[in-house]
């Protein structure tokens, strides 16, 4: 398999916005090293050719776990609201999302 | 100090004795409390240490004692949680600011179980921050020191549960081990830790890192405790998706089997690198497992050095995934800001430390368009070599050995710098993960520093039994070891080993 293009400053800043993380100019910096260093260690799997070879996701055998459709005791609602930092007639409120505020 | 006397008693001493009405589980509260309260400014173990509910459970299995009822296998043993285990209305932080103040609203399976076996939980110990680390060092508020040497880090990222078990703060904890963060610190404290089988500990009410990797394993003072409390939390849960629907392997009842007849291979590639103190150990764990009657070959499994590289794609892929939910919405901090995505950024940013940030990031982009191939999927199609690769071992062999770390415990601060390095200590571990196998860290003497060594056995999935067996004889044959002189301070010793931190 081919190798991928050495991780750059502007990748690191495109990776922290999809991430929803704001980086100083210093994170920056330290980050694009840090995160190319175990890249480039990385190559020896990246390198390898493994074509025909399965993924494996999970090691052990998982399926869909099902059960009856039957009402069960759950979390207690208040108790769960009272750990949200804002909440409003027994929702979770957050800041406007879209567009100019009404 | 107390009639408890000055030696730490087994868990499995101190459970028949309360079970039989021999000794009171507040007593032996009280003894672990006064050594909590004399050592914990030095070791800082604890991110929360709970007295007062500690004293009602210790009350409540006394007071069934007294009735007549059994108060359960753990009857009356403290025992300290990792704190990304959740307990209902205690803190939970995982070592993060994200999560300060956060009280869960349920208990974990394993924190449930426990409670019904009669154990005492003291406390949550401290961690690197969301288990993303190898000495303890990225908990937000700061690093737990290894007991035997306070200047050096107790490995990571369960650094608080094995420091907390090594200083005698408790006989048993709890840990979790993603890429070696029961088995790494165990070793470099001088404790037994014991990385089950994924699926045969019930995962619910663990916050999650990895999720095809995490699973919650014990820390004990000896094989046997190991054992013990192996057989409390294990088995299957209905709450937990990925918990194997089988029979979860019963190990103390198998302890004392032997190895005779056993054919235990010496992996090779483990011993690549490894400190030559560490490796004379490894040696000599062999040759007492050949003296119990066990048929000891050299193997190799090259696919294995392919590990770390793997497991750095594919624990930060469902790192960055899992981590998604610290949004600010439901729990945990808030940072507001004028809309609901920069009230999400100014949250994450300010509740992450560097490493989960950078692991976020690192997951975020081998798991993005373009890359994806290269890498994440790249390093599923490894896990298939290194998985094929234990396959081909264990049909010749019941059990792998090795060491569990190249070294012995560092110093703190010499890796924070460098992440990569850092990674490096892990090298021995990871791949048991990956593989979804046990393993277990026996203490097995000291390096030339006198800094504790472990050796680690590995088996195949569900292999407990025979790798508790194994376990019980290296232990049996382990070199001494001096306890921390934390300890021996308490029991009227020197406090020499107590200055040099600032």
């Amino acid at each position: 398999m081919a190798e991928p293009a050495r991780l750059t400053r502007e990748d690191v800043a495109h990776v922290a916005s999809l991430a929803r993380l704001a980086l100083s100019d210093d994170e920056l910096d330290t980050f694009t090293w840090q995160l190319a260093e175990v890249l480039d260690h990385a190559a020896d799997v990246s390198s390898l050719d493994l074509d025909g070879v399965a993924p494996t996701a999970h090691a052990m055998a998982v399926t869909n776990v099902m059960r009856l459709d039957e009402p069960q005791v759950c979390l207690d609602r208040d108790e769960v609201l009272a750990a949200a930092p804002d909440v409003e007639d027994y929702r979770f409120k957050v800041p406007r999302i879209l567009g100019e505020a009404p | 100090m107390s009639a408890l006397g000055s030696a730490p008693r087994p868990a499995l001493e101190t459970a028949a004795m309360v079970r039989a009405g021999e000794l009171s589980a507040v007593e032996v509260l009280e003894h672990h409390l006064a050594t909590i309260e004399a050592h914990e400014d030095d070791v800082r173990a604890f991110t929360l240490v709970t007295p007062d509910e500690a004293r009602t459970q210790a009350r409540a299995v006394d007071a069934a004692v007294a009735k007549g009822e059994d108060p359960g296998p753990l009857a009356g043993v403290p025992i300290a949680l990792k704190d990304n285990l959740c307990t209902r209305g205690l803190p939970t932080t995982c070592s993060s600011r994200i999560l300060d103040g956060w009280r869960p609203p349920y208990d974990a399976t394993v924190v449930t179980r426990l409670a019904a076996a009669g154990a005492v939980s003291v406390g949550k110990t401290n961690m690197d921050e969301f288990a993303m680390g190898s000495s303890t060092e990225t908990s937000a508020i700061g690093p737990t020191r290894n007991p035997h040497d306070l200047t050096r880090v107790p490995g990571g990222s369960s650094g608080g549960s094995a420091a907390a078990v090594a200083a005698g703060f408790a006989p048993l904890a709890l840990g979790s081990d993603t890429g070696g963060s029961i088995r790494q610190p165990a070793a470099l404290c001088g404790v037994v830790g014991l990385k089950p089988t994924y699926g045969t500990v019930s995962r619910y009410g663990l916050v999650a890192f990895a999720s095809s990797l995490d699973q919650i394993g014990p820390f004990a003072g000896t094989v046997a405790d190991a054992a013990l409390l192996f057989d409390v939390i294990g088995g299957h849960d209905p709450l937990d998706s990925t918990s194997l629907n089988r029979p979860t392997p019963r190990v103390l009842s198998v302890l004392d089997e032997g190895v005779d007849g056993m054919t235990i291979g010496v992996l090779a590639e483990y011993l690549d690198g490894v400190d030559p103190d560490v490796a004379a150990r490894v040696h000599q764990a062999a040759e007492a497992l050949a003296a119990a009657g066990a048929r000891i070959e050299e193997i190799s499994v090259p696919e294995v050095a392919l590990g770390l590289s793997a497991y750095y794609l594919i624990a930060p892929g469902e790192a960055s995934s899992n981590l998604a939910r610290y949004d600010g919405v439901r729990y945990g901090l808030r940072v507001d800001a004028e809309d609901t995505a920069g009230m999400n950024t100014a949250t994450r940013s300010a509740g992450f430390g560097a490493e989960v940030k950078r692991r976020i990031m690192l997951g975020t982009y081998v798991l993005s368009a373009g890359y994806m191939d290269a890498y994440y999927n790249q390093a599923l199609k490894v896990r298939t070599k290194i998985i094929e690769g234990f396959d081909r071992a264990y049909a010749q062999c019941d059990l792998l050995l090795g060491p569990t770390t190249p070294t012995t415990a560092f110093a703190l601060g010499a890796k924070t710098e460098d992440p990569l390095t850092m990674y490096l200590s892990d090298v021995c571990t990871i791949p048991t993960n990956l593989a979804g196998h046990p393993a277990i860290s026996v203490p097995f003497g000291t390096g030339d520093d006198g800094l504790p060594i472990g050796v680690q056995l590995l088996g195949p999935a569900l292999a407990e039994g025979d790798l508790l067996r194994g376990a019980a004889v290296v232990e049996a044959a382990a070199p001494p070891m001096a306890p921390p002189a934390l300890t021996a301070s308490l029991r009227g010793g020197s406090q020499e080993n107590r200055e040099g931190v600032s």
